[in-house]
């Protein structure tokens, strides 16, 4: 393995962090209608998602890919891999990312509805300013570790030919005709973008956590 | 219909029929590369467990790697490289041994973080009870702090274990005959990728669907002993 590989390598960073982040926006975004119809009171509603969640978490990320890929890809519309992958990484991380703030909203004592209704506040106030904001905060530290989650599955997308880390990392190690180093500098890539998520996730809640406090 | 008669291509009753055995076989695969894998990991997350609280520098930096790696790396570049990587070390193994291998590693560094988890969430109490009582650590470990432990991580294990069957899904990439890679080979060989992948979906979706909600509800048990 030479400097040329390790920057080839490297190369694969950027991709790797679009795919996560372009995955972990369409979740985020698409995660909260989801939760609210998850938590609708129109019970063949609720069944229905409940349903549709279980399903998309059942299979395997891969075969997420692969349909969106291979399935769609062929037979409907043409899907380049880098959105393909976005695309099932997104639905993965939509149904996730509901859980998650579901995980918020259950957390929040029932008193803190009865009070905004008492204090008359209308819908769009009592989402704004009483539940989101204590809702991030419980949300906040399970949403970084699904991040990270999020873009050690993203070396998935290397199947379908996405040039990121993992993609390139096997790459080298067919030109190098060594398997050892390039796999372990890949692996130690990833392990040292979390790193970053982790910290910035731990600052956070800490400060989030010391307005409540005060 | 437009839409589905695009996506199937025209693939009939038979053409899934003729799959059916070569899916079985894959899913057995799959099935025995979990069973391995659990059998191994979860006893080496345990060891793991014991050994990133262990007072020896050595044996807790190298219980700290092996976690921090196991967990940290794609499980798919753990599998890459073991397969393609250990050979260059003199190590050759066969695909699925190299799954078994890389997905207990895998299994073992998350386990372990569960299993330290139940570990700690013995109360405080119970070990000074146990000091007390003059119990040695041995018997301090094996009859106070794991049978207690233990059951708390019980519901966790389970939800892992659910993920350890997806997970080998990824062994597609070391060609190891499993459910996706069979899925794959139909598609490129007949062009039914969509048809192919849809029926991998059925068998995971078959495991996976009543596995977690029987893991919930078995958390929710769990939950309300914790809360009488």
């Amino acid at each position: 393995m030479t400097w040329g590989h390790l920057v080839h390598i490297a190369y694969g960073i950027p991709l790797t962090l679009a795919l996560t982040g372009g995955a972990f926006f369409v979740g985020a975004v698409l995660g909260f209608p989801i939760m609210l119809l998850r938590e609708s009171s129109f019970m063949p509603l609720k069944v229905a998602m409940i349903a549709i969640i279980a399903f998309i978490r059942a299979l395997p990320p891969i075969l997420w890919v692969f349909l969106l890929y291979f399935g769609i890809g062929t037979g409907l519309i043409n899907l380049s891999p880098f959105v393909a992958a976005v695309a099932a990484f997104g639905i993965i991380a939509a149904v996730n990312m509901a859980e998650i703030y579901r995980g918020g909203m259950v957390s929040i004592s029932a008193g803190q509805w009865e009070a905004a209704h008492a204090l008359n506040l209308s819908r769009l106030s009592i989402w704004r300013d009483v539940m989101a904001p204590q809702m991030v905060r419980v949300a906040l530290p399970p949403s970084a570790t699904y991040v990270i989650g999020l873009m050690k599955d993203s070396a998935i997308a290397s199947t379908i030919g996405v040039a990121e880390l993992a993609y390139r990392g096997k790459q080298v190690s067919q030109m190098s005709f060594e398997g050892l180093l390039p796999f372990t500098v890949v692996g130690a890539c990833y392990i040292a973008l979390s790193l970053p998520v982790a910290w910035l996730s731990r600052t956070a809640e800490r400060k989030l956590r010391a307005k409540v406090a005060r | 219909m437009d839409i589905l008669d695009s996506l199937l291509m025209g693939v009939t009753w038979a053409d899934v029929q003729s799959w059916l055995p070569g899916f079985w076989n894959g899913f057995i695969i799959s099935l025995e590369v979990t069973a391995a894998s659990l059998a191994l990991g979860i006893p080496m997350g345990f060891l793991l467990a014991l050994g990133v609280q262990s007072r020896r520098k050595v044996l807790r930096l190298a219980s700290l790697a092996l976690v921090e790696i196991g967990r940290g790396a794609p499980a798919l570049v753990l599998l890459q490289l073991v397969y393609f990587g250990l050979p260059s070390a003199g190590l050759s193994l066969s695909a699925f041994l190299a799954a078994v291998v890389a997905i207990s590693w895998n299994t073992g560094a998350y386990t372990s973080e569960i299993i330290r988890a139940g570990l700690d969430a013995v109360p405080a109490g119970q070990r000074e009870a146990s000091h007390a009582l003059g119990l040695s650590a041995l018997d301090e470990l094996r009859f106070v702090i794991l049978p207690q432990g233990l059951r708390i991580a019980v519901p966790a294990l389970m939800g892992f274990a659910i993920l350890v069957f997806q997970g080998t899904s990824l062994c597609f990439a070391i060609a190891l005959p499993e459910i996706v890679s069979r899925a794959y080979d139909i598609g490129s060989m007949y062009f039914y990728y969509f048809p192919a992948l849809a029926v991998a979906g059925l068998f995971f979706a078959a495991v996976c669907i009543p596995a977690s909600f029987l893991v919930g509800w078995i958390e929710h048990r769990a939950g309300a002993y914790a809360r009488r």
